[in-house]
């Protein structure tokens, strides 16, 4: 079984293999633009109302780019924070997710023109008569931003107590309207989207500052940022750019100053923006979301759930491999492949996985090794995963009394005959049950590969939380996702366990 | 001689006085033996050496010409081909019979036949069930050793091991893990196996089993003292070891 399971992974390293060799730049390659889903509106968001499309001012944008490129848009997800590691990576060609201009993106990717401006605005409570109303104001208060933002650092200027969320921006504006923080201080697009859509929230332009966004390309990439420039200054100059930002509702005075524009008022009405307020401003009863919304994520759930239980299966085929090995390992006659085994489950158990995941897909390349997100997140959750199964079987095998070692060996059976017929099967029954629960954990694990760019479960439920702003009921349409995948293995354990165990029933 | 042990000598590390202290044995074929001794006297340690599941430093083992030697007198590599070779000629029975708890009666003794000696699974079948059958379990062969009562485990034991075909065949202290009550059971098994013509070593402090044997041997303080039928050596002991032993016998 465990063969059979070894083989069909390494037929799906090798269809990987072929995959990205075929996405190869050629002159008519599609235009990857890296971008972070959960950053949400009105940047680049799963549509609420038909959550297969993607949508947001700047996923427009980047159709608009790749058309004047001749090139097909593709979008590559990655946590917002890593963007730019993931540019350098190759991962994608660009990155288009509000990138701030700022000297310190500069010095690690090639900057476009602008082509957006917004102020820094401050939320607070309505009414509250504590709240801050100007910079001077944030010494020692208690702000929340997001990490590794423009705003963060006007922030710590200013003296404040920063906070940092992850999640998404809905969060944030949540732990303010619950009294967790005194303000928020973010963009504006961000501030009218998920601040000033709660009548308990307002927001104040002040003296906080101005951010600029740009495409970040890697460094040395001049040929295509020549072309995004003049991209951006025909769109900028025929007006598209201004009338994409007015349907949004993100015009502002900071981008017509930018564009040399003479009219900071927007024109019109901001479709997109009421489309967005009509649809999760407030959101319909649970029941009634049940019924009208959720069917149409299920196909959205399903893509996440399959890519969850792919990329744990091939984990746990790799460390069900990779652990019998190291545990053989440590019954070793060899005194240093004992060390060896001891030290891999050691380093593997003793270090979060989300540092191996990292030094495996961000720094591997260092030392000349890449590897294709799914590749590394496999390789990372099985390495991680095999220092477990290593000391399960371990248990296992010790459970198993030495005169069965010493009975196999007088009747002359070599030590790999012996492994196989009589302790191998013995050890599987202690082992099966630890072994169930560490594919459960791992099925849960496996959300962290999505910092490699990969939408499993848990990203489409951060995606679709942050576009719809529907945390509670999607919450719990994923956890059920979770269990219906962990289900059946936990009934396929008991079934294998009932097997190697039908010796210990009673009189036959 | 189906079993000869010359000057068989062993030291554990750290104990000052050898275990064994040169023993000495030698076994006519087909014969059925009991070897004796006060516990501590090397019993145990004299069948593990035989067996090869331990080490002895000097002296030798030669079961039917496959001769094992002391570590101290050859290599590692070559001793390990010595052990094997005598394996292949010996059966041990163990003290808590070491059946294999997954397989069936029938599959315990298939298994070694066909992996060690590559019968045809066909062969080894016919063979396990005619030695089970001889043994009285033909109703049981389908059963898990835990579904299996004591005495019924030990035969099935002695059939895995006679299924090797071994020229000698011991036993660990075989009425120990049994019912008292059990003890004729055992002395009737043995009778039947010795009709086979196969060489048996009895390891045992149990009397009742040593009277019932042709030959015993009494091992005192790692030492073959005194040898011969039961009815001499057990009724008229020259050595005081053998009337230690006795003594202690009449105490219980």
């Amino acid at each position: 079984m465990i063969r059979r399971a070894l083989r069909s992974s390494r037929l799906g390293v090798l269809a990987l293999v072929a995959l990205s060799l075929s996405q190869a730049r050629a002159e008519t390659a599609p235009l990857r633009w890296g971008t972070d889903a959960q950053g949400g509106a009105p940047y680049v968001y799963q549509d609420p109302s038909d959550p297969n499309r993607l949508t947001g001012f700047e996923a427009e944008l980047a159709g608009m780019l790749s058309a004047k490129l001749g090139r097909k848009p593709v979008p590559v997800f990655g946590p917002w924070a890593q963007l730019l590691e993931l540019l350098e990576r190759g991962d994608f060609d660009v990155a288009l997710n509000g990138i701030e201009v700022t000297d310190e993106k500069k010095r690690v990717a090639l900057l476009s023109r602008p082509y957006f401006a917004a102020a820094e605005v401050l939320t607070v409570r309505t009414g509250d008569p504590r709240a801050p109303k100007v910079l001077a104001q944030l010494q020692g208060r208690t702000v929340g931003t997001l990490p590794g933002s423009l705003a963060e650092r006007i922030l710590r200027r200013a003296g404040a107590e920063v906070r940092t969320y992850d999640g998404g921006q809905d969060d944030i504006y949540a732990d303010l309207k619950l009294g967790r923080l005194d303000a928020v201080l973010l963009d504006e697009p961000i501030a009218r989207y998920y601040g000033d859509i709660d009548s308990a929230l307002t927001s104040v332009r002040s003296d906080f500052g101005e951010v600029r966004y740009a495409v970040a390309l890697k460094l040395g990439d001049e040929a295509l940022r020549e072309q995004v420039d003049r991209a951006l200054l025909e769109l900028e100059q025929s007006g598209e750019l201004r009338a994409l930002y007015e349907r949004y509702g993100v015009w502002s005075p900071e981008t017509a100053a930018l564009f040399h524009d003479a009219h900071p008022e927007a024109r019109g009405t901001a479709e997109e923006f009421e489309r967005w307020r009509g649809l999760v401003g407030k959101l319909p009863p649970f029941w009634e979301r049940v019924r009208t919304r959720y069917p149409a994520l299920v196909p959205v759930f399903a893509k996440g759930a399959g890519l969850t239980l792919v990329v744990s299966l091939a984990a746990m085929a790799l460390a069900v491999a990779l652990g019998v090995a190291v545990a053989l390992s440590r019954r070793s006659r060899w005194q240093p492949l004992r060390a060896a085994a001891m030290a891999y489950v050691e380093f593997f158990r003793g270090t979060p996985l989300l540092v191996q995941l990292t030094m495996v897909y961000f720094g591997l390349p260092e030392l000349g090794v890449e590897l294709n997100p799914f590749v590394a997140g496999v390789l990372a959750l099985g390495l991680n995963y095999a220092a477990a199964e290593a000391e399960n079987y371990r248990a296992g095998l010790e459970s198993v009394p030495k005169g069965q070692l010493e009975a196999a060996a007088v009747l002359g059976l070599t030590p790999w005959q012996t492994l196989r017929h009589v302790v191998g099967p013995q050890a599987i029954r202690v082992a099966i049950p630890p072994m169930t629960n560490d594919f459960i954990a791992l099925l849960k694990d496996s959300s962290l590969v999505s910092v490699v760019t990969l939408t499993e479960l848990t990203k489409t439920y951060g995606n679709l939380a942050s576009s719809t702003r529907d945390h509670l009921g999607l919450g719990v349409m994923v956890a059920l996702a979770y269990l219906l995948l962990g289900l059946p293995f936990a009934r396929l354990a008991r079934a294998a366990e009932a097997h190697f165990g039908r010796h210990l029933g009673g009189e036959a | 001689m189906t079993l000869k042990l010359t000057g068989l000598t062993r030291q554990y590390r750290g104990n000052p006085q050898p275990t064994l202290r040169g023993v000495e044995l030698e076994l006519p074929s087909g014969t059925l033996v009991a070897l004796l001794g006060q516990s501590g006297a090397g019993k145990s340690t004299v069948l593990r050496c035989v067996m090869g599941l331990e080490p002895f430093e000097r002296g030798q083992v030669d079961v039917d010409g496959a001769v094992v030697r002391g570590t101290e007198e050859v290599g590692r590599k070559e001793r390990e081909a010595q052990v094997a070779v005598a394996q292949r000629r010996l059966g041990l029975v163990f003290q808590s019979f070491e059946l294999f708890p997954h397989l069936t009666a029938l599959q315990n003794c298939m298994l070694a036949p066909v992996e060690v000696r590559g019968l045809a699974q066909e062969r080894a079948r016919r063979r396990a069930e005619e030695l089970l059958a001889q043994l009285g379990l033909e109703e049981r062969m389908h059963a898990f050793p835990a579904q299996l009562s004591g005495g019924q485990k030990q035969r099935v034991a002695i059939a895995r091991a006679l299924a090797m075909e071994p020229r000698v065949l011991l036993y660990d202290e075989p009425t120990s893990a049994l019912d008292p009550s059990m003890k004729h059971e055992v002395v009737q098994t043995l009778k039947r196996v010795d009709a086979t013509g196969v060489t048996q070593v009895v390891v045992t402090h149990d009397l009742a089993l040593a009277k019932s044997v042709e030959h015993v041997c009494v091992l005192d303080q790692g030492r073959v003292v005194e040898s011969g039928p039961p009815d001499e050596v057990l009724v008229a002991p020259k050595h005081e070891g053998t009337k230690a032993l006795l003594k202690a016998w009449l105490a219980d």
